[in-house]
């Protein structure tokens, strides 16, 4: 049976925090409860980050103990956690010992991932005709193709003249669709999600979902 | 204008108190064909058919809930993925692998474990329930995006659904199911994350479709009803956008 208590104090809050953003100007006390709502909220997610990283740890340890091919990796993952976690409460976060942690090894590991995302981005436009052959597609493919052209440099292109002209149409064409056709889908699209998150908010407040387990 | 801001934030309430109430006259006067009339998006019905595919051949679905923070504007999505997940695991439970949800935000992680004890509970298997179930991958965009696609690539997942904020990163998730074999079902708040999700997932959800996952897998009669209200938002939004449009055009409206 669902706890009425933990929908009751949802209620409460999420009431009392929507109260206060669109009655603060009227009724200031809203505004102020409003905000050490907040501040509540962000000192529990800094608890809950350290709830996250010890399940983590926990996770990891139990792959270590199963010994197969993965194990290896988990058991990477749990000494680069304790060797960060170490120098960083000895060093301080903004110690030379915990930057050189973030610039030679957190960071050059992440654009090792830009860098493959730029990759798969490329190839998963080339395989969208595996998954949908129809109009969109074709359409989608075309104006990336589009963009690309208007956006880009073209090397070479400014010495003959008519390959300048078609450099600048392309330019005139991806000016055109961001600003016109891109700016109004976009505007659909975010005009839809933010009723969409009006009726996912509301559901929680009326206790039809409850993500907090009551 | 300035009536508008003698009003305020005023018509703002309005508009949620008006949303909130005809969502409970709909949920009421719908309460017993809740389901009727609803147009087909066929991502939900891909998504039924791979939860008993997973449940017949014995493979896992995995449910990604993004990096939005919950305290963030963000966080529409992934709360709209925890009814999701409710429902998948409840239609998967007697899978040999129950499903495994993953976030890159704390607050996501301890919700989607404690969405998954409570389903377990609710349907009196809670000791089904594991803490690897439902965990943090990782804390910033890519590091989630690298630990998500080490569950993909290794626990067997045969259906993806992603249910949240997501940036570009999201073609690596998409990559790593592509290559592992399972299908992607997805959408995101984000623009950029959709146009990815556009090219790069097998089903993806486009704008709002993504919070209607809960009134397609059958949540609850409330689900459906918002998604009716939304419907009549959107129409009287179009309505007066082309309004506001025809009187700037006459120059009724400076």
């Amino acid at each position: 049976m669902k706890s009425p208590f933990s929908w009751a104090i949802a209620l409460l809050t999420g009431g009392l925090v929507l109260a206060g953003y669109f009655l603060r100007k009227m009724v200031p006390v809203l505004g102020d409860v409003q905000a050490l709502v907040l501040l509540w909220a962000v000192m529990l997610a800094a608890f809950a980050l350290l709830i996250g990283v010890i399940n983590l740890l926990a996770v990891h340890w139990r792959k270590v103990q199963m010994g197969n091919s993965a194990s290896f990796y988990s058991g990477v993952l749990i000494a680069s956690l304790l060797a960060t976690i170490v120098v960083t409460a000895w060093d301080g976060p903004t110690g030379s010992w915990s930057l050189w942690i973030l610039n030679n090894i957190q960071i050059p590991i992440e654009a090792s991932l830009v860098a493959l995302l730029a990759i798969i981005l490329a190839y998963t436009a080339a395989r969208m005709f595996r998954y949908r052959v129809n109009t969109m597609t074709v359409l989608f493919i075309t104006v990336i193709v589009i963009i690309l052209l208007g956006t880009t440099p073209l090397y070479g292109t400014s010495k003959i003249t008519a390959l300048k002209d078609v450099s600048s149409l392309f330019k005139q064409l991806a000016s055109w669709i961001t600003q016109t056709w891109a700016t109004a889908g976009a505007r659909g699209i975010l005009l839809g999600v933010a009723l969409g998150t009006i009726a996912t908010g509301l559901r929680i407040l009326l206790g039809a979902d409850r993500p907090y387990g009551g | 204008m300035t009536v508008m801001n003698t009003l305020g934030d005023f018509p703002g309430l309005v508009i949620v108190i008006v949303f909130a109430g005809l969502m409970i006259i709909f949920a009421a006067a719908g309460r017993k064909h809740p389901w009727r009339n609803l147009r087909e998006i066929h991502a939900f019905t891909r998504l039924r058919r791979a939860v008993g595919l997973a449940v017949e051949a014995g493979t896992r679905l995995h449910v990604s809930l993004g990096r939005g923070g919950i305290i963030g504007p963000e966080n529409g999505p992934a709360l709209a993925g925890f009814a999701m997940l409710e429902r998948i695991t409840r239609a998967a439970s007697i899978s040999d692998r129950p499903p495994v949800a993953t976030s890159g935000d704390s607050i996501l992680s301890i919700l989607s474990q404690d969405t998954l004890r409570g389903t377990y509970r609710a349907m009196g298997v809670e000791h089904e329930y594991k803490t690897d179930s439902a965990l943090l991958t990782g804390i910033t965009p890519l590091s989630y995006a690298a630990g998500a696609m080490s569950v993909i690539r290794d626990g067997q997942v045969s259906a993806n659904v992603l249910a949240g904020h997501f940036g570009s990163e999201v073609a690596l998730l998409t990559d790593a199911g592509e290559r592992a074999g399972s299908i992607t079902i997805a959408g995101t708040d984000s623009l950029p994350g959709q146009a990815v999700l556009f090219a790069a997932s097998h089903e993806p959800l486009i704008g709002e479709e993504v919070f209607a996952g809960g009134a397609y897998l059958s949540a609850g009669s409330l689900h459906v009803a918002s998604l009716r209200t939304q419907d009549i938002f959107r129409w009287a939004l179009i309505v007066v956008i082309l309004i506001g449009a025809f009187a700037r055009f006459v120059g009724i409206w400076k």
